[in-house]
């Protein structure tokens, strides 16, 4: 039976400590989660909670400089990074320099603001935007899920932006706003700690009382609510530098471990995960209309969304690509999924599950999944309730999910189509405004 | 109950022992080599075969021929469809991953303990058994030519292909794997069926295991999946290989511009031809690149992100291959700072074998950031059989990973000035930029490169 198991405690300004005992490789995880992303974010204050990030690496009151130099002495790696629900930051290092990490980590937490000055501000600023440049402006198709996120929801709604913000609201922004950001957000009352790896437990709660323990916890920040469904469908157009059209649909969804999010997870695999999918068999295997199809569904805090895409092959037109997926979707939601197809998809997930306990750290490794389970169900020891969702899955959930929540009267479709082609895309479609 | 002394960073102790994997060979009788490694930490196996058929064998009118045939690997096999093959192995709940690189094309399957038996059977038929049909050819040689299309979209996939070129010429290594619209339009079924006999020879190729077995258990695996592999009845070819080939002089031009109008960032690559794997002097080379930007705290990294705010990161290392291997710098940044970032890279590079050589402090964070985290190399199976593949293409030997730490640490600062002295040219490194060349062409005309080649977008 696998399983991913743990001991828990609370320190006494209600930080979180959570400690895994695996000791095939002589290295420890730290993993932090900060219950904050840009679903605290403000209409043209977005990108803020990114943007924060990049500025927990730059230095502390008491390690006035870089947090990369000593960590990398010491062996280590480290990284984080920022989504609608939270922002996680993680180091995986040497079992001797635990202490290092934890030094670090919590001088960070309780002492980040004297280091912060203007200059480290800008720069940051500006390495942000580079990086919205490089990984959304400069990219084909890099500002689909924005246009699709832009009409899902209302402009109120913090799921409305892209975590990386718009490029006015980050260039805009001040060093003052830093200050009352890091006392809402970041402090022990907020956050949860995973140490997993080459660790003994006791020693791992000791340590974190050490470190973390003197800090001051502040006030739990105000719970964020904000719903949005659609009442239409949407249709957008967006001109992008892509060479072939690609049509996206998207829909509203049940939020992250509600009813359904699994079951929308398995309808996304078993209509575009492989050759046997029915979207890449239908549309790119036998029709040839398409060059891809994906389909995913993102699960989130508040809401989630599924969404799923196809790429025209040369010489197609959207419409066709759009009619044959909307057919295929229909008649999943008719039949439903055969035994065969719940069969593999579910042994596709188990197996999922058993992958992601091979590491220890980094982006989705154990100590990341404790700390999702924590921070998002109050329980680290949601690993086994999480599989058997997956498991006790049934063909008539699995259809009955698409069926509720795949409709085509309320969903956005965008066409990306090459620049000054928009008659390429599908009729009726208004442009986006998004940069 | 202890609490923390901020006043200094705490110390860090003495490295854990860590006792490496080891590699148990066999050589089956058809030829097949065979590594074993035991892994005992999650009920997971992954199988990696790799072949010494790379992108470099691709002949030179059929640019692509290799990542084609290796595609074709699970198109079909005996008496299954593509389709089935797919359902085959999402039944076994395993990751399948292709790796097509210049000198050999790598083939993964790592799956649950449970299937390892049923996993062997479906990796033999793929790679042995192939059915390579004309309409499985046809389809997906046509999903590689739209794709080709979409890539001039793509500014690093433009930036790699047209460096590529321009280094090696026409050298084997001198193309993207995924080959030219010409070439794959060019390509017919006989073609890869030839490609296959050649390159997927059992005389050719290393398997290696790695997983919670003992080795008599997996070397009997394989020989009831691989026994029956034979040699193809071509000769196996005395094309000379593409790391005894010469690579073309480095070329006089300097700056080369592909043209992306509008574009908001410019994607850039500096750099030339340098070492081989099997150079002396790979671990001097290693630390050297480490300084430069093999990481996050490496001067051009810290130059252009961290001090200039040009890019959301930089950095610098060795594609390294059998033969001679491209030492690059790569980074995009904001089309208004291209001129400044590749004169403060080019300052970078002159001066580390100059007026800067790497100080005593740049070089123990170089060193022990290589090695103190080398264990973390050997969490996964796939990592562990991976890298032990690695060693059977550059022909290293199986106390590599145990010697490696020693071996970097053993570096010192005259070694790397001798080994960036002899491998890296400044003077003479070539400058690419795929970027809006309207706005950017009279700042990197004022750079002092000499002409400006403009390159067409071609794919």
């Amino acid at each position: 039976m696998i399983d991913l198991p743990f001991t828990k405690r609370t320190l006494a300004n209600g930080l979180d400590v959570i400690v895994h005992e695996d000791h095939h490789v002589p290295m420890v995880a730290v993993n932090i989660w900060y219950h904050v992303g840009s679903k605290d974010e403000q209409p043209g204050r977005t990108g803020f909670a990114h943007l924060f990030e990049h500025l927990m690496f730059e230095g502390s009151e008491h390690h006035n400089a870089g947090y990369f130099p000593p960590l990398q002495r010491a062996g280590g790696l480290l990284n984080g990074s920022t989504n609608t629900d939270r922002t996680n930051y993680w180091e995986v290092v040497p079992t001797s320099a635990i202490d290092l990490a934890l030094w670090m980590e919590s001088d960070r937490m309780g002492y980040l603001l004297p280091a912060l000055t203007q200059e480290r501000f800008e720069t940051q600023r500006d390495v942000v935007l580079n990086e919205r440049r490089q990984n959304y402006e400069n990219r084909p198709y890099g500002l689909a899920l924005m246009a699709i996120l832009a009409e899902l929801y209302p402009p109120s709604h913090p799921y409305n932006w892209m975590t990386i913000g718009s490029a006015d609201d980050i260039r805009s922004m001040r060093l003052e706003e830093v200050h009352a950001f890091f006392r809402t957000y970041y402090h022990p009352a907020n956050a949860s700690l995973v140490l997993a790896g080459d660790i003994d437990t006791e020693r791992g709660f000791a340590l974190a009382e050490q470190y973390f323990g003197e800090l001051e916890p502040g006030p739990r920040p105000p719970a964020v609510d904000a719903a949005a469904q659609l009442g239409t469908e949407r249709r957008v157009v967006h001109e992008d530098r892509v060479e072939l059209p690609r049509v996206y649909m998207a829909w509203h969804t049940p939020a992250m471990f509600a009813d359904g999010d699994a079951e929308l997870d398995l309808v996304a695999e078993l209509l575009a995960s492989g050759k046997m999918s029915r979207l890449y068999k239908s549309l790119v295997y036998e029709r040839r209309i398409a060059v891809d199809v994906s389909a995913y569904q993102s699960s989130r805090q508040l809401g989630s969304f599924c969404v799923m895409a196809a790429t025209a092959a040369p010489g197609r037109s959207l419409a066709e690509v759009a009619a044959v997926m909307e057919s295929e979707v229909e008649r999943f939601i008719v039949e439903g999924p055969t035994g065969d197809e719940m069969e593999r998809v579910t042994a596709q997930a188990e197996a999922q599950f058993v992958y992601r306990l091979q590491t220890i750290g980094g982006f989705g490794g154990k100590s990341d999944q404790l700390n999702a389970y924590n921070v998002m169900r109050g329980d680290p020891g949601y690993f086994r309730a999480d599989l058997d969702r997956y498991r006790r899955a049934t063909p008539e959930g699995v259809r009955a999910v698409a069926e509720r929540f795949l409709a085509f009267d309320r969903r956005v479709v965008l066409s990306v189509v090459p620049r000054g082609q928009a008659l390429l895309a599908l009729p009726a479609s208004r442009p986006t405004t998004v940069t | 109950m202890k609490s923390a002394d901020r006043s200094r960073l705490p110390e860090v102790g003495a490295d854990p022992v860590f006792v490496f994997p080891s590699i148990v060979h066999q050589t089956l009788a058809n030829g097949l080599a065979v590594r074993f490694v035991e892994h005992r930490s999650a009920p997971v196996v992954t199988f990696v075969l790799q072949v010494e058929g790379g992108a470099a064998e691709d002949p030179p009118a059929l640019h692509g021929l290799a990542a084609v045939a290796a595609d074709m690997l699970d198109e079909g096999t005996g008496s299954m469809n593509a389709l089935e093959v797919s359902d085959a192995i999402a039944r076994l709940g395993a990751d399948y991953d292709l790796d097509v690189g210049p000198d050999a094309t790598t083939i993964a399957l790592t799956t649950l303990e449970r299937f390892t038996g049923r996993a062997a059977a479906l990796l033999a038929d793929i790679v042995t058994r192939p059915a390579l049909r004309e309409a499985d050819f046809d389809r997906v040689r046509q999903l590689r030519v739209d794709r080709l299309r979409q890539l001039k979209d793509v500014p690093s996939a433009m930036a790699e292909r047209a460096f590529l070129q321009l280094l090696y010429g026409e050298h084997p290594y001198g193309h993207l794997t995924i080959g030219r619209l010409e070439s794959l339009r060019a390509m017919v079924l006989p073609d890869v069926v030839s490609f296959h006999q050649t390159a997927y020879r059992p005389s050719r190729a290393t398997l290696v295991i790695a997983g919670p077995m003992a080795a008599g258990d997996a070397f009997r695996l394989v020989e009831s999946a691989f026994g029956e592999w034979s040699e193809p009845p071509m000769a196996s070819g005395t094309k000379a290989s593409a790391a005894s080939i010469e690579p073309p002089a480095i070329p006089a031009a300097r700056l080369a511009v592909v043209p992306r109008d509008g574009a908001a960032q410019s994607e850039l690559r500096i750099g030339h031809l340098s070492a081989r794997r099997d150079t002396p002097d790979y671990f001097p080379l290693l630390v050297m690149n480490a300084v430069m930007g093999g990481q996050f705290v490496s001067r051009i990294n810290l130059k252009l992100r961290e001090e200039k705010g040009y890019t959301y990161g930089a950095r610098t290392g060795f594609d390294w291959r059998r033969g001679q291997a491209p030492f690059v710098l790569q980074a995009s940044v904001h089309s208004g700072a291209t001129a400044d970032a590749i004169r403060d890279s080019l300052t970078e590079l002159a001066d580390i074998r100059g007026v800067r050589p790497p100080s005593e402090s740049e070089l123990a964070l170089a060193k022990a950031s290589i090695t103190r985290g080398y264990p973390r190399n050997f969490e996964t199976v796939a990592q562990v059989s991976r890298g032990a593949a690695q060693l059977a293409l550059f022909g290293l030997p199986d106390s590599y990973f145990e010697t490696f730490v020693g071996r970097v640490n053993a570096v010192t600062a005259a070694d790397v000035m001798s080994a960036a002295e002899r491998y890296l040219d400044p003077e003479r490194m070539l400058t690419l930029v795929v970027g809006d060349l309207p706005a950017i062409r009279e700042s990197l005309d004022a750079l002092g490169l000499g002409a400006l080649q403009v390159l067409p977008v071609e794919v």
